[in-house]
């Protein structure tokens, strides 16, 4: 027979200069893996299909750690298992890449095996070539989650027993289940035949991803002589007679013509753009102006979820920064938020505050009892507590004004329920205690129903039925 | 200036957005959630790209990816999300590449609480994953600063290919302040020296940590080390408030340090000399100049912070145990009041402690 020389793929470098020793032409795998057979059918696509510039190859932990040796595109070594997170990120950000994670069945189908589901799920831009040999082969032939029942690693040394190490996982069978994929294969590298059939699959691979339509996985069943001590032709018979029962071969999904090119978003970094996703132009306040002579307001307004208590509290800091003066707002959160009571600090004051948390308070807001029990000691001596006259008679304490505000009844009368927080910022308006001009807390009201006219007009005259309220009666 | 009222989380992701900040790798925890909202609607908003990932670990390595390819890239968690990125970070430093992770640390340890700590001071200032890698780590202590450092933070990591950390706590994510907008707007630019952009002119990149050769390895440590020595020598920031005659120092950062302005001022106003040291940025510490107030007066220094003292192993370390550092703790998600701080400077102001 006449010796056919074939030429080296375009796509892997014709010398390895980054792998460094003897040898610069010869790669670091092992006589008879598969690694080499599935880097040549890449690189020979990746020349073929006109993409290397194009291409960034993801290189894993495993014996593919280098694989950055021999392609011949740009290159990044990442973390145990994380190459379909990685891959995500690389192809969000640049959304012509050709994404290759490249990935054995530890790192992928163990460790990783959570990012690999999910970088499917999504339909994430990256072809994933994954090399199914049923063995760890860089940290010493430990057992795969692809470990056939039966067969012998260093740690099942009799034989993997499925009471103890469960069955072997089929990857190919669990990304069918999901939505997204475009295109799923198992193909084999243990010969001649099997290599032509796996070469269109990994073509196929990399045309989806030229074409930017989604995510395409080819498992490669490939042989690893070293750590399940095989030679050549055991090696060959051991892919075909028993990986290949397990794990059955065959195209499983090829949606690529069906499917529509994908694509992302281009970024904005204008300046002007940000401003306006901010409103820049119709919501500022003007700066805090600095007037030692106001001293410091200490508010603290508490109730139960859903009384507006954090907005009571919010609204009063929106119209203190109307005012200009220095304010800091700070909520409880969290479940405690979303449960039960909440409470909100509002500080407002004439130059920059300190700590934004209030404990003992001028001002307290009650919206019920437990919280009127439990913050009303911890107002200032001259301070001023209002709260709900639903609550009923409760012992003042010393040196404290108490007013009772039927803020639910006033709102209720103005049909607007949800309102009594409001009504208690008409009150404390008509008071002057927070030492604010009367004119900012409808303006922040305003602002704080940014757009939605009708609701602003209710709270207004809320507003104005609370201070009308503390006018007849205080 | 334009100003608005504006929560902190959401303040991080202003900054993120005039820093040129591209894409946002998030998952929910509180008290760092609202960060991950703020990204999910400003974001795609702006065509920028969002994934809300499947765990803390593929957003940490989400990150990777995107840096990988030159782009400002970001992501935020709190306290637990926090370690289990650490192999990330690891990863990142040890592939000098430049990104933003801000923490908004909560109680530990364990699931702990959502209440604040600053006890992750530790793991993110001392590393926390495995190698010779520190990360650039700036503290704000208001909203405004937790627009700008992240703007900062951004600035930092590219300038020095690392990743830099916004170190703030529960409090500062959800309390709401005035902030004024940025004037200007950052156009990014990928540095094709190094990035991996799926271009011709950068197909000859990689980015890698592995370094089979001991001494590569070794060298590479050491080149790590001076680029640690340039940070420290010039990029130290702190605040000093009315620090010139100050007899007692308090040193704090973050909401404490909120806390202990507060305290300053009282303290002032019964005629105790008290300062305030704030380090603004916790890697590069200002070691020196705690080194020099140490050597200069016969002062006390009171740390004061919520975690069992880790920022004051720092103080002690740079104060050479000279003079005597005390500690005003809080730990659990407590806030230190302003009452705790006023009694030690008092007890201190009396001699009643070293």
């Amino acid at each position: 027979m006449k010796e056919k020389v074939i030429g080296r793929p375009a796509g892997l470098y014709a010398e390895f200069p980054r792998k460094g020793g003897a040898a610069p032409t010869a790669t670091h795998y092992c006589p008879g893996c598969g690694h080499g057979i599935l880097h040549k059918l890449i690189g020979e696509a990746l020349g073929d299909l006109g993409i290397q510039d194009r291409t960034v190859m993801i290189s894993p932990v495993g014996c593919a750690v280098f694989a950055y040796y021999y392609f011949d595109c740009g290159n990044l070594q990442v973390a145990h298992g994380r190459a379909p997170a990685v891959g995500t990120g690389v192809s969000r950000a640049l959304d012509h890449a050709v994404v290759i994670s490249y990935q054995g069945d530890g790192d992928l189908a163990s460790i990783g095996l959570n990012e690999t589901i999910q970088a499917a799920n999504r339909g994430e831009k990256i072809a994933v070539f994954f090399v199914n040999n049923t063995v760890y082969g860089m940290t010493g032939g430990q057992m795969a989650p692809t470990t056939l029942i039966g067969e012998k690693t260093v740690t099942c040394p009799t034989g993997r027993d499925p009471r103890y190490a469960g069955y072997p996982l089929h990857m190919c069978e669990l990304l069918n289940s999901l939505q997204a994929p475009v295109f799923i294969e198992r193909v084999s590298v243990s010969d001649i035949s099997h290599i032509r059939k796996a070469r269109k699959a990994v073509r196929k691979a990399l045309e989806v991803q030229r074409d930017g339509k989604g995510y395409a996985f080819v498992e490669v069943l490939s042989t690893c002589p070293t750590n399940l001590k095989q030679d050549a032709g055991s090696s060959t018979r051991f892919v075909n007679e028993q990986m290949e029962k397990e794990f059955p071969l065959g195209n499983f999904r090829d949606r690529s013509d069906e499917v529509e090119t994908l694509c992302r978003s281009v970024s904005d970094f204008t300046k002007g753009s940000i401003d306006k996703a901010f409103n820049l132009d119709t919501e500022a306040s003007p700066d805090a102006v600095d007037d030692p002579d106001f001293g410091q307001v200490l508010i603290k307004v508490a109730g139960f979820g859903g009384q507006g208590v954090l907005s009571l509290g919010l609204i009063l800091a929106k119209a203190a920064c109307r005012a200009q003066r220095h304010v800091s707002w700070y909520p409880s959160y969290g479940p405690e938020q979303r449960g039960g009571t909440a409470n909100c600090s509002v500080v407002i004051s004439g130059s920059a505050i300190g700590s934004p948390i209030v404990y003992e308070s001028n001002i307290l807001i009650a919206m019920n009892r437990p919280s009127l029990e439990k913050f009303a000691m911890n107002v200032k001596a001259g301070g001023v507590i209002l709260y709900d006259s639903t609550i009923g008679d409760y012992p003042i304490p010393e040196g404290v004004t108490c007013i009772a505000v039927p803020a639910m009844e006033i709102a209720c009368k103005a049909k607007a329920e949800k309102a009594a927080n409001t009504v208690m910022i008409g009150v404390l308006k008509e008071l002057g205690i927070t030492k604010l001009p009367t004119d900012v807390f409808a303006e922040a009201l305003a602002e704080n129903f940014a757009g939605k006219q009708k609701l602003i007009d209710i709270n207004k005259n809320v507003l104005e039925a609370g201070a009308q309220w503390a006018r007849d009666n205080l | 200036m334009v100003t608005q009222l504006i929560k902190g989380n959401t303040a991080v992701i202003i900054g993120a957005l005039y820093a040129g900040c591209d894409c946002y790798f998030g998952y929910p925890i509180t008290p760092a959630s609202e960060i991950l909202h703020e990204a999910s609607f400003y974001f795609p908003m702006l065509g920028r790209k969002f994934v809300q990932a499947e765990s803390e670990e593929a957003a940490i390595n989400m990150v990777y990816g995107g840096a990988s390819a030159g782009h400002r890239v970001m992501t935020a968690s709190s306290g637990p999300g926090i370690s289990l990125k650490q192999e990330g970070i690891s990863y990142l430093a040890g592939a000098e590449l430049p990104c933003v992770i801000v923490d908004i640390m909560r109680a530990g340890p364990g699931l702990g609480n959502i209440g604040p700590e600053q006890a992750d001071y530790n793991q993110i200032v001392k590393g926390g994953g495995h190698g010779n890698y520190k990360n650039i780590v700036l503290a704000p202590n208001s909203v405004q600063e937790m627009c700008d450092l992240t703007i900062k933070a951004f600035e930092l990591s590219f300038k020095y290919r690392n990743p830099a950390v916004v170190l703030a706590d529960g409090v500062l994510g959800q309390m709401v302040e005035p902030l004024k907008f940025p004037t200007n707007a950052v156009q990014p630019q990928v540095d094709t020296s190094w990035a991996v952009a799926a271009t011709s002119q950068t197909r000859q990149n990689l980015i890698t940590s592995i370094f089979l050769d001991f001494e590569q390895l070794e060298d590479f440590n050491n080149r790590l080390q001076k680029k640690y020595e340039l940070i420290e020598h010039q990029e130290v920031a702190y605040e000093k408030y009315m620090m010139e005659d100050a007899d007692i120092i308090l040193v704090s950062y973050g909401i404490s340090s909120r806390i202990c302005r507060s305290a300053v001022e009282q303290a002032r106003n019964k005629g105790i000399k008290v300062g305030l040291f704030r380090p603004i940025t916790l890697f590069p510490f200002p070691a020196k100049e705690l080194f020099k107030l140490a050597q200069t007066g016969d002062s006390t220094f009171i740390c004061v912070e919520m975690s069992n003292g880790q920022m004051r192993e720092d103080v002690l370390l740079a104060t050479r145990c000279m003079r005597p550092v005390e500690l005003v703790n809080r730990l659990g998600g407590n806030l230190i009041t302003f009452d705790q701080v006023m009694q030690k400077i008092e007890e201190i102001a009396k001699g009643g402690s070293t």
